[in-house]
């Protein structure tokens, strides 16, 4: 039928319907901040619900398009993030002249990423990669008055510009040797010889730059901190997960013939992630260099998990970015209202902050219970898989080392929850007032948290509708 | 098959009332609470007692088989696909009895309380530890899984704990809670690891396939488990011993039963709760939800027989010396569950040979209605008294007229008096003993009428003895007035367990509960009876003529006994053997090198990754320089590492 096309592009056409619809509001007469952000809000909200109706699968475009069930659910993923981003940000918007077009950038980084997952040809990856990455060197400097945020629009773009230069020459080299760039005809010229090694080698150093996988990571430190919240947020859930899907998806599916070096490949840098993220993590005092550096620590557990190379291996990515999404997001959550409403963005500031705003507290102190892996939140399954995941490949050094970072990591994590709950402060943050949808947004997260875990459904449908080597 | 699922609200509503209770119960509603628990826990019982009647009057018999029915279940946990952690109800003889008797008693429990803990500060506290304790319970007894078993096991601990420390304020109350949870918590140890054992051979954890494949002697499952042995014995056994160590625990059998007679420490209704009717019986329950693999190992069952005899002598001899009402009270707990254990223990699977199970069944349904009823008459007694001790009472008779006369059944019940409730599964118990066991037959004669006596040593003490002295209590301590035997909502529950302590006998137990759920024909051996029920006479006349009046012949006597009285008086030093061990062995000797290590090398490898980490974090801090050419230059750096590493090295 010729209607399948507009079903199985059916998320990329309610981003892109909503994008002009911005569009046209922006056009048109002055509204209340307000009014726009309830508006944007509830248009995500249906924009999550559309990718849940009319599953179809296919291909389109001469297999420039591909989607499935795993990749809907991603997708799925990532508009569940955007939303809660969204409310969370709410307070910050409010009183932004230029709420719409943040909007317009964000989601057109998304629109961007969709495409990236669905790609099924490298050029058509590098077009979707580019069209996510641009707009976010923007939505960076949003913050138009800091001086700090400017600095890292321009590490961003200039970094991405770089790391984009090195992705652009590995496809060509690959393009070179195989004379295709469409993924299904790619893994028959896949052999390994040197120059497609090295092909290879640029190509995973340029997603191991977006996913900030050490020694790639340089950038994103500075760019988390000077950053607007949301945008820092945007980072590091949406545009790592997204690039973490499409990784897997290359991996499994197209370098299937060079998979015992990309193994080796992953976990170098997983060890070197891990350590390095976790190392730094311990000496910052910014709170969103904190996480920055976290969230790079993590994402070398998440390539222990992918370097499984089966079906869990997949599966536990997807289920590890979801169970992230709330952890992440909860803590970025708070630390949004806390700098959209005081400025104050250092964990020092947040001594004595169970004193005067509890609920905050919990939210942010089970958000880093589950970042730092402690049952029962739902971190720990998360990581848990993850470790199984990798554990099938029988390389139990790497295991035994990752389990003792988390030690580290641990140290750290509670180092924050201590100065939340114990630490006495005389000139603590006073009692805040959360907008309501902000709220919402956190609770949310705290109850996915909580429920992820245990409802042993999400996993089983996760790894179901996942794909091994 | 016919739906059951409805029973799955036989436990979620004591939780939900849990949940209720727990969150908004101290604000919002303290005056309501024990209104709000009960109505939740009455809908329980009328939902226990229908499903009670479906099970065994309409459509659970199959044949004249009673079937096994796994009315839900539902994977939670899958670590492959034979291994699973399910949640289920199963619903069999055995599940739906105590189903009835768990929710009766609490019920019971609950209503008794109303009246009881009125006044208590943490009244919805108390309802809601209550809930939480009848849920536990409730999932243990309905979990298909031996995995699931164990989770509610752990549950029912928790909430035991939190209703013997109800009065966290006391010392003592503290003390004893967590010497409860410490005790149960190491024998639950042994019952993690038959568990394991049990689910390593067996492939699963499921309680229905675990017997499936245990009992067909053919099994691959079967073989393996008992071809492989350790320290001698066949894997099957260790592994049903250990299963049984948890049961043990849990059922204060010899030596794990020292946690029990420090327990009373609880409010009273929480000991006819817990230490009566439900939480200690679950160890039987456990070994006859297992049965069918336990009749497989001879030296298993054997373990079971003699810890339950020996159980049973054990504590009857004990309970004949202590003043502590309560605490009498505890060790004929102790004394009736070893007869239980023992029923079990000499049975076999199946058939006439079953007689032992379905007795101790039985005899687990009689005893919780006689047995919560005489703590909660010993409650009344210590609500007017205010104290748990003997020398404080006496001739309350006249007081309370009503607790007396439920007291006064409630002891011939449990002394096997025809035609009260104890006397019918009793006799099955010494039948059943009779014919596969003569020295257990003995142990358990024997026994029999050193109950009868302390029984009613007990009696006299409290309701006979001297006159009425109460009356000068006009106002204790605490201010409260002088109550005669307190509300109806005290009374009420005393005269229904008493309706039931005489009636329950009479229920046709064998055509409803046996090991292989065909109905068993017992008949009642007029010969036969006649010697335990002459020596329980006996024994109450010996009691009586000691005790009705104060006349010392009971001191003299037990100075006749000398160093027996007083060691059975000290409870034959058990708990000072275990002092001896933990402080003077096991501290000294296990604890603190394990201590040294502790602080010396775990801390201190600890600290060296710490220290470690600081310094090299320190050192590399440089990295991050904030300049985007650097930044750059690290970034062809690690693409040339990478490629010289995969291209040259390890290509």
């Amino acid at each position: 039928m010729t209607y399948n096309i507009f079903i199985q592009l059916r998320q990329e056409l309610v981003l892109t319907v909503l994008i002009f619809v911005l569009l046209f509001i922006k056009l048109g007469k002055d509204r209340s901040n307000e009014s726009i952000l309830n508006f944007i809000n509830v248009a995500l909200l249906i924009n999550l619900a559309a990718g849940f109706c009319c599953q179809e699968t296919g291909e389109l475009f001469n297999g420039m398009f591909t989607t499935n069930a795993l990749i809907v659910f991603e997708k799925d993923l990532l508009n569940l993030a955007i939303l809660i981003i969204s409310m969370q940000s709410y307070a910050w918007l409010k009183e932004n002249k230029n709420v719409i077009e943040f909007y317009l950038l964000t989601l057109t980084s998304l629109l961007g990423m969709f495409f990236m997952i669905s790609s099924g040809n490298l050029l058509m990856f590098y077009l979707g990669l580019e069209m996510s990455t641009i707009p976010l060197a923007a939505a960076a400097n949003f913050d138009l008055t800091k001086r700090k945020s400017s600095e890292a629009a321009m590490k961003l773009i200039l970094s991405s510009a770089f790391s984009s230069a090195i992705l652009l020459l590995g496809i060509s080299f690959l393009y070179g040797t195989s004379g295709t760039l469409t993924f299904s005809i790619l893994t028959a010229h896949i052999n390994g010889n040197p120059l497609q090694m090295f092909a290879f080698i640029l190509l995973i150093s340029g997603f191991a730059f977006k996913i900030s996988a050490v020694p790639f990571h340089l950038w994103t430190a500075d760019v988390y901190e000077g950053a607007p919240v949301a945008v820092t947020s945007f980072l590091s859930v949406i545009s790592k997960g997204a690039v973490l899907f499409t990784l897997v998806n290359l991996l499994y599916k197209v370098f299937t013939p060079i998979a015992s070096t990309w193994y080796l490949v992953l976990i170098v840098l997983a060890a070197a992630t891990i350590l390095i993220g976790n190392l730094f993590a311990i000496r910052q005092d910014n709170f969103k260099r904190f996480l920055a550096f976290s969230s790079i620590a993590q994402v070398g557990f998440i390539l222990i998990g992918i370097s499984g190379s089966s079906q869990i291996g997949s599966a536990s990515l997807v289920y590890f970015i979801l169970i992230y999404i709330f952890s992440n997001l909860a803590a970025f959550g708070v630390v949004s209202v806390v700098s959209a409403l005081t400025g104050k963005e250092n964990i020092s500031d947040f001594k004595g902050f169970y004193k005067t705003n509890p609920m905050l507290s919990w939210v942010l102190t089970i958000a880093l219970f589950s970042l730092a892996g402690v049952p029962p939140t739902a971190g720990f399954f998360g990581k848990l898989f993850l470790m199984m995941a990798g554990a099938a490949k029988g390389n139990y050094a790497l295991i035994t080392f990752a389990a003792l970072n988390m030690v580290i990591s641990f140290y750290y994590y509670l180092r924050v929850v201590k100065a939340v709950f114990m630490d006495e402060n005389a000139t603590p943050i006073d009692k805040l007032q959360v907008p309501n949808v902000s709220k919402m947004a956190m609770y949310i997260c705290v109850a996915g948290i909580i429920v992820t875990g245990f409802a042993s459904v999400v996993y089983d449908y996760i790894y179901s509708i996942s794909i091994g080597l | 098959m016919s739906n059951y699922l409805y029973i799955l609200w036989i436990p979620l509503l004591p939780l939900a009332t849990f949940v209720l209770l727990g969150l908004f119960g101290r604000k919002y509603l303290s005056g309501i609470a024990g209104i709000i628990g009960t109505a939740s826990l009455l809908t329980s019982t009328i939902l226990s007692f229908v499903a009670a009647k479906q099970y065994f009057f309409v459509d659970g018999k199959v044949n004249g088989v009673f079937q096994k029915i796994v009315a839900l279940k539902y994977t939670w946990l899958e670590f492959s696909p034979n291994v699973s952690i399910d949640l289920g109800i199963i619903v069999d003889p055995i599940s739906v009895m105590m189903l009835v008797v768990v929710t009766s008693v609490s019920l019971m429990v609950h209503v008794f309380s109303l009246g009881y803990m009125k006044g208590e500060e943490r009244f919805a506290t108390y309802y809601a530890f209550l809930s939480l304790f009848t849920f536990s319970m409730l999932g243990l007894i309905l979990s298909a899984n031996i995995f699931q078993v164990y989770m509610f096991w752990e549950l029912v601990g928790v909430s035991s704990f939190l209703l013997i420390s109800y009065y966290f304020n006391k010392p003592s109350a503290v003390a004893a809670s967590k010497k409860a949870f410490i005790v149960t918590r190491f024998a639950d140890l042994g019952f993690l690891i038959g568990i394991l054992i049990l689910g390593f051979y067996g492939g699963t954890l499921d309680i229905g396939l675990l017997i499936e494949r245990f009992t067909s002697v053919h099994s691959t499952q079967f073989l393996s488990i008992t071809s492989a042995s350790f320290l001698g014995a066949s894997m099957l056994t260790w592994g049903l011993v250990l299963v049984f160590m948890g049961g043990a625990g849990k059922s204060a059998m010899f030596p794990l039963h020292i946690w029990l007679p420090d327990a009373m420490e609880g409010p009273t209704p929480v000991s006819a709760l817990i230490h009566a009717a439900t939480m200690v019986v679950a160890g039987v329950y456990l070994v006859a939800r297992m049965f069918p693999v336990f009749s497989m190992d001879e030296s298993a069952l054997n373990i079971v027989t003699y810890v339950g005899a020996a159980s049973a002598l054990f504590a009857a001899v004990i309970a004949c010396t202590q003043t502590d009402i309560k605490r009498v009270l505890a060790y004929s707990t102790m004394s009736q569950i070893g007869y239980m254990m023992f029923a079990l223990g000499i049975s076999k699977n199946g058939g006439e040979n079953g007689l032992g199970y379905m007795a101790s069944m039985f005899h687990l349904f009689t005893h919780a209605f006689f047995k919560s009823l005489l703590f909660l008459g010993a409650g009344s007694v210590i609500h007017m008294v205010h104290s748990n001790e003997m020398k404080d009472m006496g001739g309350l008779r006249k007081l309370m007229p009503i607790t007396h006369i439920a007291f006064l059944i409630a002891c011939l019940a449990i002394a096997g008096i025809p035609p009260f409730a104890g006397f019918f599964s009793k006799e099955e118990i010494l039948t059943a003993a009779f014919h596969e066991n003569k020295i257990v037959y003995g142990i358990a004669l024997f026994t029999a009428a050193l109950t009868s006596f302390y029984m009613f040593r007990l009696y006299f003490n409290i309701f006979w003895s001297k006159e009425a002295p109460v009356a000068a209590h006009g106002h204790d301590d605490n201010g409260h007035e002088s109550h005669g035997e307190g509300p109806w909502v005290m009374k009420l529950p005393l005269l229904i367990l008493a309706a039931c302590a005489v009636g329950v006998g009479f229920i046709p137990f064998s055509q409803f509960v046996t090991s292989d759920g065909a109905a068993l024909e017992t008949h009642v051996d007029v010969v036969f009876s006649i010697a335990p029920v002459v020596l329980s006479v006996l024994a109450i006349l010996l009691a009586t003529s000691f005790y009705k009046n104060q006349n010392g012949k009971s001191d003299k006597v037990a100075a006749a006994f000398g160093g027996f009285y007083t060691a059975a008086y000290k409870k034959f030093y058990v708990d000072e053997v275990y002092i001896f061990i933990t402080k003077k062995i096991i501290f000294p000797f296990i604890g603190q090198p394990i201590a040294w290590a502790d602080k010396n090398i775990v801390d201190g490898f600890m600290q060296l990754l710490a220290k470690t980490t600081s310094k090299i974090s320190e050192l590399i801090k440089g990295l991050q320089s904030g300049k985007v050419q650097n930044y750059a230059m690290y970034f062809f750096g690690g693409v040339a590492v990478l490629s010289i590493l995969f291209i040259h090295i390890w290509k």
